[in-house]
């Protein structure tokens, strides 16, 4: 499958989005002023931007607690989700979600989910949306190595087999729930091979690869499309900055990070694979004006104002 | 007597019981942390304990047969604790934030809260679910909620809301010791909280109210991080001469009607302060307890304040409206004064 310059440029720019906007809010964070949890997403982008570059916007996305990455990828505002964050009223959910409530409906994105295992129900239920309107429609769910241990997880997965829906269940695979390791805490290890059992395909790639990522996700959507029914896909990457902003990261091995940061930056694994075709200057062009991008974010986000204390009544019903 | 913090506290119960009774076992995320990580053993031993850290030390102390790291699967940890309680062990569950009681719920309210009734008095199921409560930590509308008046529309769950460090360890010790299941809520805007907290191991019942100010004019009913803004409140009015009595009945079921009671006929005016609900709450509960049975003791209407009928928002600016405040509780007291 061949993509062009022009997919290959869109597909490094959401994944510089991605990195930049992480990186900003780790920095951001320090300064005290963003509320609440803050799960970064780094060291994951190709697989935000693998499985999402073979999505339309019609397409459902559901997302987990570290949800900044699949919101970039699926096409939300980075302007209104870095205000979300800083708890404004300019925020995408006008300041009552936060980071772990991000949510889209207008351009597919059903939401990052702050319950462990909260998405692969929610997306059967897209998918099913999309299988009863016969619109070649797909859902796409989002769940790390901890969050494969919920059971509903599986209920889901079972469901979507009997059903036969387009959905697709991608596992990011980081190593780590929380501060215990997927050796641990899965057992078998193995969150494909577990899939497997119940009956549908269900594949690993390696999830710092964008071209693994989008290939196995093409294949899946063009199954899901033609009604050949789920796929799942275990996605292996890391996680370079702690469970939340502020764990020390105790559990983690000496150097891991440093080792990840080099040899495993799914930015830099990007740009060697398309050496040939993308120059530096096209990318490091998409670095400044992303860069641009994310400080105007941040000093708009900083300067908007806090909702209003009517908004607290607001939006419990459709018409309250 | 040594000064604590509420986690602290709370750590401590758990560290006495666990050497007490070889049958206490705590079952959870995380609960030590570090298991199948990448540091060396050494390194990496407690490198969590507990999200908050109340459970941090108890796995060096008591090994991992005791103090269990599970995966991440809330269904299977409170099912394994009620499973294990009604065969003789005597689990404590980590829900890590209460909100999460929904992925597990079956295994309490269809299961071990019925089992003795159920299999007609010949079965006891002796575990305690801790999780943390509360707004205050703009933590969103997935993990600030107070939903301790769901758990006690259940018959056969107790269930235990404590507001200071001294409380927290001696309603804890009971809550291990206890043959019933217990859902304790810890508020998370309080395990930072100091007091003082006897080193030795004491117990403190369920379903006794504590008057934490005794008072004239107006009885406060709080509970938990509301206890404390109540306090304030009687604390200043008493300077205008206004005495106000706060009573935080310490658990919500069993509940202290005697106690609640008694305080409503001394005073005849309530204030009701809840962070549970809008609707369907412990507020409710305890006014409908005060009209049916105390109704002739009034010279007020009871007052009411708890957040509005919204999930809980994000932002610090609105959540900061939606917590029940200090403002609002005074307002009330010098309402119902004047009426
Ligand atoms: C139902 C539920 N249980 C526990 C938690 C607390 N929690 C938040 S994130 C997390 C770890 C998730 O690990 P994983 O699924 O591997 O995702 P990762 O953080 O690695 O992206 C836990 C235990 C939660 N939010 N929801």
């Amino acid at each position: 499958m061949e993509l062009n310059t022009q997919q290959l440029l869109k597909a490094y720019r959401k994944m510089r989005e991605i990195r930049e906007f992480e990186e900003r809010l780790h920095t951001e964070n320090t300064s005290g002023d963003i509320p609440g949890f803050i799960h970064l997403y780094t060291g994951e982008e190709a697989i935000a931007v693998g499985v999402c570059e073979n999505l339309q916007q019609t397409d459902y996305i559901g997302s987990t607690h570290r949800g900044h990455g699949h919101c970039i990828a699926k096409g939300c505002d980075i302007h209104a989700m870095m205000a979300e964050i800083f708890g404004k009223d300019a925020g995408l959910c006008r300041g009552k979600g936060g980071s772990m409530h991000i949510a889209d409906l207008s351009k597919g994105m059903l939401g990052a989910n702050a319950i462990v295992g909260g998405a692969p129900p929610l997306v059967i239920g897209a998918a099913l949306t999309a299988k009863t309107r016969n619109n070649g429609g797909v859902a796409v769910s989002f769940t790390g190595d901890g969050g494969s241990n919920q059971g509903l997880v599986f209920e889901a997965i079972n469901m979507a087999v009997v059903l036969q829906l387009p959905a697709i269940f991608v596992f990011e695979n980081n190593g780590y729930g929380e501060a215990t390791g997927h050796n641990y805490a899965v057992g078998g290890r193995d969150i494909a091979g577990r899939a497997a059992g119940f009956g549908l395909p269900a594949v690993t790639v390696d999830g710092t690869d964008f071209f693994a990522v989008y290939e196995a996700t093409a294949e899946a959507v063009k199954r899901a499309r033609e009604g050949g029914g789920p796929s799942v896909i275990e996605a292996k990457a890391f996680r370079w900055h702690g469970h939340f902003e502020g764990d020390p990261g105790l559990y983690r091995g000496e150097g891991e990070i440093e080792r990840l940061r080099a040899d495993h930056d799914p930015l830099k694994i990007f740009a060697s694979k398309t050496a040939g075709t993308l120059t530096r200057e096209a990318l490091e062009a998409i670095d400044a004006e992303v860069k641009a991008q994310v400080d105007d974010a941040v000093i708009k986000a900083r300067a908007a104002g806090y909702p209003v204390a009517e908004s607290l009544l607001t939006d419990v019903y459709v018409s309250y | 007597m040594t000064i604590k913090t509420y986690r602290e506290a709370i750590r401590d119960a758990l560290a006495q019981e666990m050497a007490r009774d070889e049958s206490v076992v705590l079952i959870g995320e995380d609960l030590r942390g570090g298991h199948g990580g990448n540091a060396p053993e050494e390194a990496k031993v407690e490198a969590f304990g507990g999200v908050l850290g109340v459970t941090k030390g108890l796995w060096t102390q008591f090994g991992s047969a005791r103090v269990i790291d599970t995966p991440i699967t809330e269904s299977a940890i409170i099912g394994m604790a009620a499973g294990a309680a009604v065969t003789g062990l005597r689990p404590v569950a980590e829900l890590m934030f209460m909100d999460f009681f929904g992925v597990s719920h079956d295994a309490l309210y269809n299961q071990a809260a019925k089992f003795r009734y159920m299999f007609g008095g010949k079965a006891k199921a002796p575990l305690v679910v801790r999780g943390m409560i509360g707004a205050g930590f703009s933590a969103a509308a997935q993990h600030s909620q107070s939903p301790y008046n769901i758990f006690a529309t259940t018959p056969g769950l107790k269930v235990v809301v404590p507001s200071s460090p001294y409380d927290a360890k001696g309603l804890l010790i009971q809550s291990i010791r206890d043959d019933d299941p217990v859902v304790f809520c810890e508020h998370k805007m309080l395990y930072d909280m100091k007091g003082e907290v006897p080193d030795e191991s004491y117990t403190l019942p369920l379903g006794q109210a504590n008057y934490t100010r005794e008072g004239e004019d107006v009885t406060i009913i709080a509970l938990s991080a509301m206890v404390h803004k109540a306090n304030q409140v009687a604390d200043k009015l008493l300077k205008e001469g206004i005495s106000v009595e706060v009573v935080d009945p310490r658990t919500v079921s069993p509940l202290d009607e005697e106690g609640i009671l008694e305080s409503v006929a001394s005073t005849g005016r309530v204030v009701i302060v809840d962070e549970s609900a809008a609707r369907f709450g412990f507020a409710h509960d305890v006014a409908a307890l005060i009209a049916s049975q105390a109704f002739h003791f009034l010279k007020a209407p009871v007052a009411l304040i708890t957040p509005p009928h919204t999930p809980v928002p994000f932002s610090p600016a609105l959540e900061k409206l939606w917590i029940p405040d200090v403002d609002r509780i005074e307002a009330a007291v010098r309402q119902l004064m004047e009426a």
